[in-house]
């Protein structure tokens, strides 16, 4: 128990969603303060620009409807009332014209977070993102840096149809020069959003439209305004040692729900939210995979080329002799999303995908 | 007459937006389309679509229906009977503002700013440089010495007599036709030939192709090849420096063929709702590669467009020098202070070929080429008025061209010898902190060079 515990404290400590979703010993063995407070992805978010905009006076805020429309999607909600218009800009409709706007503002030394109304629309700006942005301290060997976060819902949500539901982790995550991450729980969103502001590079922070509405515990610590997540560490959220899930964003909820299910037939599973897809944490995921010798990773994106891809070789190159069982990807379909509702269910991984391919792996399947 | 309206609370998109436009007396763009002057009887009506239409129609009965202007979003138009489309281009283009004549005599009632001797003369020796400089490192390309170079043949007045009406503080965002800038501000040749030769004293560490300079010091930003993206990214610098307060402003310079980008769109629109003192300088030289502006635009030039976004404009002839000195001081002072972009279309011609890469012979005349070079050039004119004021001589001339000629080839001779930038650098400034896989692969590519020496070039320093 002491041995679970002391890895958590090494890991960031914070368990607050397995006390939600799991009834295991290891609840009892926590020894941190239970957060009894919850709170919403949503509202974590804006805690957190909203700590930063108030520390430091050269983070600005701008993206379509962010200011008096509160924002598409709530996140910036009275941030306009209490911070006025010349730090959250409501942009005229141009993606390519305010990204690179936003990034000519952070070359002068501001920190902008621009907001995309989705990642789809990132693609009229992707210019800016890689060649304005990501290259930049590189290119110019280090004389022009850019403190600037680009911030939206990624992936599919629900019915909204093949141009505003694709994921954008792997495309983004091949390129040097920019940080891409991918929060889970409100914890997530306030740490890594508060880490991903104050980092001098760009980072491309991937949201997800379906969570910002789900609460989860959140403790004292992750509420202080001068909390930060590691970039770059994913976090077990679920010990196991029979087979490693390995995943990111809403697909972390799927897991762990699925390592429940597993649970139940004695498969012991563990779930790593990975929280930042570049750096990639091959160091966390490798130690799990060398423990249980089994691999799902599992994405909404399209499967070629996907950031379970890059898992899978990572592990294959680094822990191929540990493993007993081929390595399993879960991906969406290699299909432009449809609309219908049972066409996106199966376009989508489920619980059960999962379970089967956890399955798969410990030869249990059939 | 303020009495608050408030819809009924709805979670419809549609909803939202219209109770933004019905709160009467709240700031900000909350009531901005509504007329102000409604009578107190208006209808009202529980649809919110109705009561606003029903609004406007009220206001429209109770005018004199002869007035004939309205209250639309943005503010009030007046109506015409007449169908009658704006034509396509005014009969008459807009004219360019020039000082000198073609053969550098200053026109009667032009109007400039005055400059020193001392300016004038730093003026033209500075063209003189530049053209020398073009013109030794084309040829170390031609003779295979340097992988690839672009010259601005044709446009020096553009390049040393616009950075000279500038601030050293202002803020430089490039194409890759202004290295005159540089020059001005200070650059040496020896910089600019360590940049091209990718060595290790090369600010930018032997990372880009020659011609992409750029300097922290002299508030020059790296150029990036990527036609036009520095233009948003002017106007996110300049919003910066309104909000620090700096009396600065940012200039950012693009060609005829950059103004087709999406970005030259959305830059212009933005710098004049952001209200940001930006400059704006086209360098129209008549070509884009191959493209001549008949199949770039059917506009009259880039002028026109700044109309188009409610931003102040002038057309000025690029190759005269007290032209553009002029109209960058003027367009500056204006940007600065009253915090708004000005657009400059400087008409010039693209002497050079668009790079080494090109031979321009393929799509248009020599006899072209020759004429602008010879009877259209701006350093003769610059000169014939600097001579006219006694601050020139031919003797100062051919000081100054063997000089500068001795100086570069000196330059190149050492940037040719100096030593690569470090293998480090492959791997350092990709991001802030140099990340544990970056850090890795270096120790792999420095163990694989040991054991395979002779697979690797022995002139780069590890």
């Amino acid at each position: 128990m002491w041995g679970i515990v002391r890895q958590r404290a090494v890991d960031g400590g914070f368990s607050a969603s397995s006390l939600r979703r799991t009834r295991s010993a290891l609840v009892s063995a926590r020894s941190y303060a239970a957060g009894s407070k919850e709170m919403t992805v949503r509202d974590a978010l804006n805690s957190a620009i909203d700590e930063e905009m108030s520390a430091d006076p050269k983070v600005f805020v701008m993206g379509e409807e962010v200011g008096q429309y509160q924002g598409a999607y709530k996140i910036t909600k009275g941030l306009l009332e209490k911070y006025g218009p010349e730090r959250v800009y409501d942009t005229p409709i141009t993606e390519a014209g305010f990204t690179g706007i936003g990034v000519g503002a952070a070359y002068a030394g501001l920190k902008p977070v621009v907001e995309f109304m989705t990642f789809n629309f990132s693609m009229q700006a992707i210019d800016h993102i890689i060649n304005s942005a990501a290259k930049s301290n590189y290119m110019s060997a280090g004389q022009i840096n850019v403190p600037i976060v680009f911030r939206g819902p990624n992936g599919a949500a629900a019915g909204v149809g093949a141009q505003h539901s694709q994921c954008y982790a792997a495309w983004y995550a091949s390129v040097p020069g920019l940080k891409v991450l991918a929060p889970y729980s409100a914890e997530d969103a306030r740490g890594l959003l508060k880490a991903a502001i104050r980092d001098p590079d760009p980072v491309v922070f991937l949201e997800n439209e379906l969570l910002y509405g789900e609460s989860f515990p959140i403790s004292e610590e992750a509420l202080d305004s001068s909390f930060c997540l590691p970039i770059g560490k994913a976090k077990i959220e679920r010990e196991g040692k029979d087979v490693t899930i390995i995943t990111f964003s809403k697909m972390v909820g799927f897991a762990l729900k699925a390592a429940e299910k597993l649970a139940e037939e004695g498969i012991s599973a563990e779930v790593i939210n990975l929280r930042s897809i570049r750096p990639l944490d091959r160091a966390t995921i490798n130690a799990s995979v060398r423990k249980t010798s089994r691999l799902v990773t599992v994405e909404e994106g399209f499967p070629q080329h996907g950031v379970c891809a890059e898992i899978c070789a990572s592990v294959v190159e680094e822990s191929f002799s540990y493993l007993d069982a081929p390595v399993e990807r879960i991906a969406g379909a290699d299909v432009p999303m449809p609309y219908a509702a049972n066409l996106e269910r199966l376009a989508l991984p489920q619980v059960e995908d999962i379970v089967r391919a956890a399955k798969r792996a410990c030869f249990r399947s059939k | 007459m303020a009495h608050l309206l408030k819809s009924s609370s709805s979670k419809s998109t549609l909803l939202n937006i219209f109770r933004h436009n019905l709160i009467f007396g709240s700031p900000n763009h909350a009531s901005r389309h509504l007329p102000h002057n409604l009578p107190h009887n208006t209808r009202i009506s529980p649809n919110p679509i109705t009561r606003l239409c029903n609004t406007m129609v009220d206001t429209l009965s109770h005018e004199d229906t002869n007035r004939q202007v309205m209250d639309f979003p943005g503010g009030k138009v007046s109506f015409t009977p007449e169908i009658q489309f704006i034509p396509e281009s005014n009969e008459d283009r807009v004219p360019c503002y020039r000082v000198l004549d073609d053969n550098g005599q200053q026109l009667t009632n032009s109007q400039f700013v005055p400059v020193s001797e001392e300016i004038a003369v730093k003026m033209y020796s500075d063209m003189v440089t530049l053209q020398i400089m073009d013109n030794i490192f084309y040829e170390a390309q031609r003779q295979g010495r340097l992988s690839f170079y672009a010259t601005a043949f044709g446009e020096e007045a553009i390049n040393i007599a616009s950075a000279a009406a500038l601030s050293p503080h202002d803020v430089i965002f490039p194409q890759y036709r202004e290295p005159g800038v540089l020059l001005w501000r200070g650059f040496t040749l020896q910089e600019f030939a360590n940049q091209c030769f990718g060595n290790k004293a090369d600010y930018g560490k032997g990372r880009q192709m020659p011609v992409h300079y750029g300097s922290n010091k002299l508030n020059y930003f790296t150029v990036s090849a990527t036609i036009a993206t520095q233009l948003p990214n002017a106007v996110g610098a300049a919003y910066s420096l309104k909000m620090d307060g700096k009396d600065a402003c940012a200039v950012t310079f693009f060609g005829d063929g950059g103004s087709s980008e999406g970005d030259f769109h959305a830059a212009l629109n933005f710098a004049a709702v952001m209200e940001a003192p930006v400059l704006f300088i086209c360098r129209n030289n008549g070509w884009a590669i191959s493209t001549p502006t008949s199949d770039q635009f059917r506009s009259d030039g880039v002028v026109v467009k700044g109309r188009a976004y409610g931003i102040r404009s002038i057309r000025v002839d690029g190759n005269d020098a007290l032209a553009m000195y002029s109209a960058v001081h003027e367009a500056r002072e204006m940007a600065v202070r009253e915090h708004r972009p000005i657009l400059i279309e400087a008409l010039t011609y693209r002497v050079g070929h668009h790079s080494t890469s090109d031979d321009s012979t393929r799509y248009r005349s020599a006899d072209e080429i020759e004429w602008w070079n010879k009877a259209r050039n701006p350093l003769s004119r610059f000169r014939t008025w600097v001579e006219s004021n006694s601050w020139w001589s031919d003797e100062a001339e051919s000081d100054l061209r063997s000089r500068i000629k001795k100086e570069m080839l000196e330059a190149i001779r050492v940037a040719e010898k100096t030593e690569k930038p470090n293998l480090n650098h492959m791997f350092s400034d990709v991001y802030d902190v140099p990340p544990l896989n970056l850090r890795e692969q270096e120790l792999l590519v420095r163990k694989t060079i040991k054991s395979h020496p002779q697979d690797y070039p022995s002139d780069v320093p590890l």
